[in-house]
């Protein structure tokens, strides 16, 4: 059986890498190296995960460089050699070893009014939301998002502007700009817009890239600057 | 600044690069001719001078320039440079309107030269 050798990150904002020896397994995921590592080498080493099958978006860290999944990256496409350097997300404080403090992310979810806001009341009928009309399919293209952090993690303009509401943030903002039922378009538009807003994003694409949903925040931001864009030009901002 | 100046500003952002990409296709082409027929100073000035058309052209050339560099230099100052806030607003305004009153200068210069 061959070994894996994997530097894993100690401590907080400031640590150190340390080395373990795993064995490398078939069909071997990034978190099966961790949960190796915590269960018969270090009890000690903090890391989080729930699902394991790529569902609740806990468990996200960065690998050999870039983030990811971990439930659902094998060893074997991302190991370099038998190396693998494992470290908590970027551009979020360390709270333990490879426990990033998620507070940030969504903060700026609710800063940028991720929260659905209807008007009907449980007295109403159901809103019946055709599943072909075209704003539909434009929230079906974006909905999937698992709030992993992966996107924020790997975006540059949040590592340049730390008031960058961010891709997950800015994605959530529109599929809810397309949902026909919502009443709180236009304080959502202001929300999203300007220097810390989708008019930041340089069209990078690192989110679209490494989103392990397939999604593309890139798209949706580009569709708020237009509906922002808009709105400002009628003077409705 | 205000939310929808900045939205503003990343608007005029988009439609001077728009006009930026025309205009620099169109430059460059007259360099290269310039350059390639071995046409001398006096001959470009002879051109130049009194041409309401180049000139209309230029001066539009110029306000693009005006308006997408400092837009943009505003955001390289404060990714690049952590500098936000009124003080590189004002920076980068001064920083237009000279680009663009020594581009019109220029302009003027070799128009009525």
């Amino acid at each position: 059986m061959s070994t894996l050798r994997v530097r894993v990150w100690r401590g907080g904002e400031t640590g150190r890498f340390q080395e373990f020896e795993v064995p490398r397994l078939e069909s071997q995921t990034v978190l099966d190296v961790v949960t190796y590592i915590q269960r018969s080498l270090d009890p000690t080493l903090a890391y989080r995960f729930a699902c394991r099958v790529g569902m609740c978006g806990s468990c996200a860290m960065t690998v050999n460089g870039k983030a990811r999944w971990t439930c659902r990256t094998h060893v074997a496409k991302v190991a370099d050699g038998d190396r693998l350097d494992i470290a908590p997300l970027n551009h979020l404080p360390v709270v333990k070893d490879l426990v990033a403090d998620m507070s940030v992310f969504f903060d700026k979810w609710a800063a940028a009014k991720g929260r659905f806001q209807g008007a009907r009341t449980r007295k109403d009928d159901f809103a019946r939301v055709p599943p072909d009309s075209r704003r539909r399919k434009l929230v079906d293209e974006a909905i999937e998002c698992i709030g992993c952090g992966v996107c924020y993690s790997s975006c540059d303009v949040v590592s340049w502007n730390p008031d960058y509401l961010g891709p997950a943030a800015l994605n959530r903002a529109w599929t809810l700009y397309n949902d026909v039922r919502d009443t709180g378009q236009k304080a959502r538009l202001a929300a999203v817009a300007g220097d810390a807003g989708c008019h930041a994003c340089h069209t990078h694409m690192s989110c679209t890239e490494r989103c392990p949903k397939q999604l593309s925040p890139t798209a949706g931001i580009a569709g708020l600057k237009r509906a922002v864009l808009t709105a400002a030009l009628k003077g409705e901002l | 600044m205000n939310i929808r100046t900045q939205v503003l500003l990343w608007g005029a952002q988009r439609i001077s690069a728009m006009v930026l990409a025309l205009c620099v296709v169109v430059h460059l082409v007259t360099i290269i001719y310039a350059v390639r027929n071995g046409l001398s100073a006096a001959e470009i000035l002879g051109r130049t001078r009194g041409n309401v058309a180049w000139a209309s052209f230029y001066v539009l050339f110029v306000a693009a320039v005006a308006v997408h560099a400092p837009i943009g230099l505003r955001a390289i100052l404060s990714e690049t440079l952590g500098w936000r806030g009124r003080s590189p607003d004002i920076a980068v305004l001064v920083f237009g309107v000279l680009l663009a009153l020594w581009g019109w200068r220029a302009v003027y210069a070799v128009f009525v030269a």
